[in-house]
């Protein structure tokens, strides 16, 4: 099986870090995958995204025109990647900063106040893990566990403090 | 390969410790995107594995490092992306004409001029023919996953060595960007600076006090005579590199309706798309030549008649078609599926085109 998904919002978000979470994710379960992130002359608060592909055989291109899944943090981001979805594709999208409805009616949609809940927590940089949350447990593409494992080895050491606030963060959302 | 655990690597950094795991202990970089993340990371991790890193003020300065330090026997790695090269290239001719090896990585962008950043395969004709002067060649391999690349920057470190000719890697800006999950080589042992006379024995290593005799590592020979010897000998070892580093891959050619050729990022694409031309009956190969020089011409010999054209799918105006068409000895049409500026196509558009190719030649 192989899922193919964007993730994609403002540069600051952690889109890209989201995306090589799910990678990391997947190589601890044995299975393929690639991580390719759009390139160029970006900055903070321009448009960032990345491909995320997953897969139990080996993966030839890293490119994508349709996805099973699209994580979207702002607007211009499901404008852009929506329509890539194949039908019964999971639209992701962060409530917070879209306030407008998705066209799609052949896709399941979930709307997550993300920036609002991580401000519950005291800080709204975890966002996008809100977000990661609600795509492995509505997509079940990587294990919970395995971005628990993945959350821990990046935030080892020195910056282990920032784990605890991550995972709770991760473990937020639920349908 | 060891059976170390894989790790999610971005394409540039995988090369670039590819080479120190390699032996390279010696880096000169210039800044340049898509190659940034080289630089970066042999100037944030050789100093700490016995190595030196220094920012060159241009990449003409980085490569005529190089060949200092490959001269004084040093293992050399430097990267830069296609505008950089083409500054590189005189220096590349003088360090085959002085038998100097070192591993030079590309990670190519679109041209002409300064051209834009994203990825393209119009330098082949720059990697394959050279933009320097004179009769040399260089061995270029093109990888097409992260894997592949670290694997041949490894290899190289020690290719360079035995051909005493620099090694040319050719990969572009989405493998350079890209990250995968990659098993990395165990490191090679290090050699001294005081064993280097007895590896190379060629090497500037200065005098020593047993031995009075000093080596010269030069570029320049006046006498026809002794030059036209001297090309010949380089020629000789360019003979072997045809035999030894001739490498490519295929996908089901033998019965194939239609062949593609493509490299690096293109051939990946290509594989998809034959998935999906089988999809809709058409049988189509693959010729991944990972080796650009020396080409596998030879691997064409092996298509029958079954097959009624021959595609090359390139990043660019069409380079590689040219080499193609050697290979192919007239013995079928050759057409060119090609993008460029950056633009790639994506497998659907690949198959789409593919089958209309096909269609116009009556298969």
């Amino acid at each position: 099986m192989t899922k193919k998904m964007f993730f994609a919002g403002y540069g600051g978000q952690g889109i890209m870090l989201t995306g090589q979470m799910v990678a990391s994710a997947a190589i601890l379960e044995g299975k393929e995958t690639t991580f390719f992130p759009s390139y160029g002359p970006e900055m903070r608060g321009g448009t960032a995204n990345c491909t995320v592909i997953v897969s139990d055989k080996p993966i030839s291109s890293p490119l994508i025109f349709e996805s099973d899944c699209v994580l979207a943090m702002n607007l211009p981001s499901m404008l852009k990647f929506e329509p890539t979805l194949k039908p019964g594709g999971v639209l992701l999208l962060n409530k917070s900063l879209i306030h407008q409805a998705a066209k799609r009616d052949d896709i399941t949609k979930y709307e997550i106040a993300a920036n609002e809940m991580a401000s519950e927590l005291g800080n709204t940089v975890v966002a996008n893990m809100i977000m990661l949350g609600a795509f492995v447990r509505t997509t079940g593409i990587v294990k919970e566990e395995s971005i628990i494992q993945v959350i821990h080895n990046v935030f080892d050491q020195k910056k282990a403090e920032l784990a605890d606030l991550n995972i709770k963060a991760f473990n937020l959302w639920r349908d | 390969m060891s059976n170390t655990k894989k790790v999610l690597m971005k394409g540039n950094e995988a090369f670039a410790e590819a080479a120190i795991l390699g032996g390279c202990r010696y880096y000169f970089g210039y800044p340049i995107t898509p190659q940034n993340e080289i630089p970066e990371y042999m100037s944030r991790v050789l100093p700490k594995r016995g190595g030196h890193f220094i920012q060159a003020e241009s990449e003409i300065s980085a490569i005529n490092m190089a060949y200092g330090a490959g001269a004084a026997g040093g293992r050399v790695f430097i990267t830069s992306s296609s505008p950089g090269i083409a500054l590189m290239q005189e220096g590349m001719s003088f360090l085959c004409s002085a038998e100097v090896p070192c591993v030079i990585l590309t990670v190519s962008r679109c041209g002409p001029g300064i051209g834009g950043i994203q990825p393209g395969q119009a330098d082949y004709f720059q990697a394959t023919r050279g933009g320097g002067n004179g009769d040399y060649k260089i061995p270029v391999f093109a990888p097409s996953t992260v894997q592949e690349g670290a694997d041949l920057v490894y290899e190289s470190m020690a290719l360079a060595d035995k051909y005493q000719n620099p090694i040319l890697i050719f990969t572009d800006g989405l493998l350079g960007q890209m990250m995968e999950p990659v098993a990395l080589p165990e490191p090679v042992v290090d050699i001294k600076s005081t064993d280097i006379r007895e590896h190379k024995p060629w090497a500037l290593t200065g005098y020593w006090d047993d031995d009075k005799k000093r080596n010269t590592v030069i570029s320049l020979r006046l006498q026809p005579e002794r030059l036209e010897e001297h090309i010949h000998k380089l020629f000789a070892r360019y003979e072997q590199a045809e035999k030894e580093l001739t490498r490519v891959e295929t996908v089901g050619i033998e019965d194939a309706d239609v062949v593609l050729v493509a490299f690096g990022t293109m051939a990946r694409i290509v594989k998809e798309a034959i998935d999906m031309l089988a999809a809709q009956g058409i049988k189509a190969g693959l010729i991944r030549p990972i080796s650009l020089w020396p080409f596998p011409y030879a691997t064409f010999d092996k298509l029958t008649d079954k097959t009624k054209v021959v595609i090359s799918a390139e990043l660019s105006m069409g380079q590689m078609i040219q080499d193609v068409k050697l290979g192919v000895k007239d013995r079928f049409p050759v057409k060119l599926l090609n993008r460029t500026g950056g633009m790639i196509p994506t497998s659907l558009e690949i198959t789409e085109r593919t089958a209309a190719i096909l269609k116009e030649i009556g298969g």
